[in-house]
């Protein structure tokens, strides 16, 4: 089952002929995910050969989605093009456009957000500036490392690539269902709560790990809404504590402001919500072992 | 990247929000000529990105030109609330205030738009406002497509409640607001206080305004507005290296891959540091995905440039990027110091994990490198560069 991603997703590539895009259209493949097409209007009718696999190139959203019946779209096209590469997958009505840039200007963000949501939310947006998505065994999206763990029963929710990376090779042995990089801009498409929905009607997944940072309030609605909706065991992580006021760290939107976005009130939400929280990475992922061999 | 007062007025300016006469000086003497072409009386106003500069005496009124001197004098270099002061607005003195207004637009990440947060009550915090009189603070979501029309700014002005005589000035102002908001690119645009003055009419005595440095490629005009004097001299280095580094107060320096797991480092850094003598991390870095011996250089040329790192914390998870490869950068990195001429005498601690840790474990191992010591897992790695750090 797992979440938004499985063996028969179809997936096409906005801005595969660039070099980021070139090179995990290959690792993409290698992993299995079944990459059925290239968008660029100025490449439109080329192909592509990706170790032997020849990946056609079309010169719209839209062609490619009625050519190949692609459900799922990856975006690697440049920040400053990004906003108008969302909008032409929405445009397309495909249902899912996972946005890997980073660096997007937040009011494109906005108004792709907007304009997803004038179009009646067709098109389920994950990121921007997020690692992609990955159902271990099934197909991978984006740039999440393919051979870091196995298929299982964790569902992974995060705000942070690398902390995806750590928590899926902490807990390899375990395995997960599917593992989501939501990204840490201040606005992103699928929240945390997104996932959390999807991970509890999965029947795949036996615990969920979430993991948050530091900027804004999405872990505490996270957290209230774990408390009337989840029933699945929740393993929480907090990165940011000492990160200091008023200080942009890495990502966009990870920043205290005043009082409001600290780690400490985040970690406080979510455990009167009855989410574990670990320390460190390490004990967190420690803290999911206990749960699942209890 | 938060402005200073008086750039947020010339941006108000640009975009016609009425706003009045002032000029920023850094030296006490130009205050003369302003005030006497302000017509020999001013306000002297601290430029300091920190609240309540007025109740620390940061804004002194000026009757005179000599007056506005001495006033200019008194403030430069004052410090607020660990802000110095290296430059004064010279304003023209606002006329008999009426009433005092609160106006902004930011941006809303909860539901993922922009608001419009207005009140009649203003001249003090909002959040002040809204603790205490939260009736008194409308708040109306703003589409980011459809924007804020005269109609949309009608409704702020209705749902806030102004009176009526100031009404359609105030949604005047309020659409000249929205146009600085996204024609700037900014997070945050606030008026504080839009007064009602005699005359009748609204102007903005002093605002805020946050800009998106992810919107700078199509704002050149950004680079003029970056607080030269403020950067840390590490952090100016660090962001002349195209580096993503933030200095902070202990004596861990810390290196890793991805901002998440570099913010996890330095939380981690601490809680060990607990039990060392409370030394804490030094810095963020994150020297991104890659990690070539080329940025691995650059980043601990920071590092150990900062004289109160005591220790290095070198933390890097091998996503797509192997840890051999991550591996090979450090020991070509250090030689790359080494040939610059740079000493590299304090110790570092080494965490590799992912794929191909083994690998690049054994070539850390193999290069013998007298300062560098493995540490294979985040917590005990951690612990290790914290000890070293407490002992020196």
């Amino acid at each position: 089952m797992a979440i938004w991603l499985n063996k028969d997703s179809k997936v096409i590539v906005q801005g595969m002929t660039g070099a980021t895009g070139m090179k995990h259209t290959k690792l993409m493949l290698g992993d299995g995910t079944e990459v059925v097409g290239g968008v660029n209007p100025r490449k439109a009718g080329q192909t592509v050969d990706f170790d032997g696999t020849e990946v056609p190139v079309f010169g719209t959203v839209k062609e490619a989605v009625e050519k190949t019946g692609a459900n799922v779209s990856v975006i690697f096209v440049p920040e400053k093009f990004t906003k108008d590469a969302v909008v032409e997958a929405i445009d397309a009505e495909i249902p899912l456009a996972v946005v890997i840039t980073e660096g997007i200007a937040v009011h494109d963000t906005a108004a792709f957000w907007a304009y997803a949501g004038k179009k009646g939310n067709k098109t389920r947006i994950i990121g921007p500036n997020c690692p992609g998505i990955i159902t271990p065994g099934q197909s991978n999206v984006g740039i999440i490392p393919g051979d870091i763990t196995k298929p299982g029963r964790i569902g992974l929710v995060s705000k942070s690539g690398t902390l995806t990376y750590q928590m899926m090779y902490e807990l390899r042995d375990i395995g997960f269902s599917t593992a989501v990089g939501i990204g840490g801009d201040p606005i992103i498409g699928t929240t945390h709560i997104d996932a959390l929905a999807a991970f509890q009607a999965d029947p795949d997944t036996d615990l969920i790990v979430m993991i948050g940072e530091i900027g804004g309030d999405a872990e505490e609605r996270a957290a209230a809404f774990i408390k009337e909706n989840v029933t699945k065991p929740v393993v929480g992580y907090v990165a940011g504590f000492t990160a200091p006021e008023g200080k942009t760290m890495g990502h966009a939107g990870a920043i205290v402001s005043g009082s409001s976005g600290t780690a400490q009130a985040k970690k406080e939400a979510l455990e009167a919500a009855g989410v574990k929280v670990g320390k460190t990475p390490t004990e967190t992922a420690k803290l999911a072992r206990e749960i699942l061999s209890a | 990247m938060d402005l200073f007062e008086y750039q947020a007025r010339d941006l108000f300016a640009k975009h016609d929000v009425p706003v009045l006469a002032g000029e920023v000086i850094d030296t006490p003497e130009a205050a003369r000529e302003i005030t006497e072409r302000l017509g020999g009386k001013s306000v002297v106003k601290a430029q300091v990105k920190v609240g309540g500069r007025g109740k620390a005496g940061g804004v002194k009124l000026a009757a005179s030109a000599d007056e506005a001197v001495a006033r200019a004098t008194d403030i430069l270099g004052m410090d607020i609330k660990g802000h110095t002061v290296h430059k004064v607005m010279i304003a023209e003195t606002a006329p008999e205030i009426l009433e005092e207004y609160y106006v902004s637009f930011l941006l809303d990440r909860a539901n993922r738009t922009f608001l419009s947060i207005a009140s009649v009550e203003g001249g003090m915090e909002i959040e002040e406002v809204a603790a205490t009189r939260p009736d008194a603070v409308a708040q109306t979501p703003i589409d980011a497509i459809d924007g804020v029309t005269p109609e949309k700014a009608r409704e702020i002005v209705a749902a806030a409640k102004f009176p009526a005589e100031v009404a359609e000035k105030v949604a005047d102002v309020l659409v000249k607001l929205w146009d600085t908001f996204i024609k700037s690119d900014a997070l945050l645009v606030e008026v504080n206080p839009l007064a009602k003055v005699a005359s009748g009419d609204v102007i903005a005595l002093d605002g805020k305004v946050s800009l998106d440095e992810n919107a700078e490629f199509r704002h050149p005009e950004y680079e003029e507005l970056h607080d030269k004097d403020a950067a840390n001299p590490l952090e100016a280095a660090a962001k002349a290296k195209g580096l993503n580094y933030v200095k902070l107060d202990g004596e861990v320096g810390i290196i890793g891959n991805g901002a998440g797991l570099v913010m996890s480092t330095l939380d981690v850094v601490a809680y060990a540091g607990e039990e060392h003598g409370g030394v804490k991390p030094a810095n963020f870095l994150d020297i991104g995905g890659g990690a070539s011996a080329q940025v691995m250089a650059n980043g601990l040329e920071i590092i150990l440039g900062d004289p109160d790192v005591k220790s290095v914390f070198v933390n890097v998870f091998g996503g797509i990027t192997a840890c051999d490869e991550v591996a090979n950068g450090i020991v070509q990195a250090l030689k790359l110091l080494e040939d610059r001429g740079e000493k590299v005498e304090k110790p570092l601690v080494v965490r590799l994990d992912g794929n191909n840790a083994e690998l690049g474990r054994k070539i850390l191992t193999d290069a013998n490198h007298p300062l560098v010591q493995r540490v294979d897992t985040m917590d005990g790695a951690a612990a290790k560069a914290a000890e070293l750090a407490a002992a020196k």
